[in-house]
């Protein structure tokens, strides 16, 4: 039953993904594709701790969490960039 | 413990609602900075519930402490990583949309600039 | 004295941190304490943020009350932008607006604008000394005043106590 649960949140994340992927192709401006990739990163790391939980290995939630800060990093460098160039 | 399960996978459903929900506002909002609005708020939310309840519901494999470091930075950061992408769209010069009523930070900024010219 | 109390701080953020990451093993602890105490004597210097820290009770049960006021506001903020995402008509009417806050500190500056983030309808897009300029998505009114009561006021009164 739980499993079953989880299972959907699982693929219902997956569709918030294409989602959010579909504004990246379209946005008219940097600025657009910049925060739907960090809406992106966001669902990645939860879908990271997902898979994490569901194969019993504590070892890929260090992965999510070095994820975590790494896209924290590119999107204050991508800021950066729009605000004045490099 | 069956309950302990239902529990986290409950929390975990509500939290991929709403990433979905800032996904969906993501495509739907007209200009860059309500785009922001909803994806934050609701990614923010959304993605700490969904933490929250992997963690509730895998408890025996003694996760927890982790998923609370990641959700203590996914809440700290996430606000200021959307600030700086809202303070460098609008530098960079990016219009509000039709819609809007007003924009103080322009009105003020170019005031300056007509005092020190 | 200022100095010690920094450093004490410091450590005690770092070795939680590490507690949480590694969790009840003897060497792990040990060698976490040791790593813990060589960051804080070379970093001391540089973290001031632990500085405009009040360490009183009075602040201490501020903090817990302000973290239960952040949540409920966190979750007000989500079905707030759920009614208007799901709405077919998009009822938004957006604008950047000013409001003035009365905090001195840097980093309670940093928290309430956070906190301001993710708070119904509300984004931080720029700030300059004791403004902040805030986009909307329902404005309702013009005035400096107004708007700083509505939207900054809330937070401001335990802000100020924990951070002065």
């Amino acid at each position: 039953m739980a499993e079953i649960i989880i299972n959907i949140a699982g693929y219902i994340a997956l569709l918030a993904l294409a989602l959010s992927f579909i504004r990246m192709i379209l946005g008219p401006t940097t600025a657009d594709r910049a925060v739907a990739l960090d809406t992106m990163t966001i669902i990645s790391i939860s879908l990271i701790a997902f898979i994490a939980s569901k194969s019993m290995r504590i070892i890929y939630l260090d992965v999510a969490t070095v994820y975590a800060l790494i896209s924290f990093l590119g999107v204050i460098a991508v800021a950066r960039y729009i605000e004045r160039g490099i | 413990m069956a309950v302990l399960d239902i529990l986290g996978a409950i929390i975990t459903l509500i939290g991929s609602l709403f990433l979905l929900l800032g996904s969906i506002g993501i495509l739907r909002m007209p200009d860059v900075y309500n785009r922001m609005q909803a994806g934050t708020k609701a990614t923010t939310l959304g993605s700490m519930m969904f933490l929250l309840g992997l963690g509730i519901s895998y408890i025996e494999c003694g996760c927890i402490g982790r998923i609370v470091v990641l959700i203590l930075f996914i809440l700290f950061t996430n606000p200021i990583s959307s600030h700086a992408l809202a303070r460098a769209a609008h530098h960079a010069g990016i219009k509000l949309a039709d819609v809007s009523i007003r924009d103080c930070l322009k009105d003020d900024e170019q005031e300056q600039k007509g005092a020190s010219v | 004295m200022k100095i010690l109390k920094r450093s004490i701080l410091i450590y005690i953020f770092l070795f939680f941190v590490w507690f949480l990451l590694t969790g009840f093993k003897a060497q792990e602890l040990i060698a976490g304490s040791v790593v813990c105490l060589i960051i804080t004597v070379i970093y001391n210097s540089k973290a001031l943020a632990f500085e405009e820290l009040r360490l009183t009770p009075k602040s201490l049960l501020y903090s817990i009350l302000y973290a239960v006021i952040f949540l409920v506001e966190l979750i007000k903020s989500n079905f707030d932008v759920a009614s208007r995402v799901a709405n077919p008509k998009l009822p938004i009417h957006p604008g950047i607006v000013k409001v003035r806050t009365k905090l001195k500190s840097k980093i309670g500056k940093l928290i309430l604008a956070n906190s301001i983030t993710l708070t119904p309808g509300t984004l931080t897009v720029e700030t300059r000394d004791e403004f902040f300029y805030i986009h909307w998505i329902n404005i309702s009114t013009d005035n400096i005043d107004d708007t700083s009561r509505q939207i900054v006021a809330r937070f401001e009164r335990y802000l100020e106590v924990i951070f002065g």
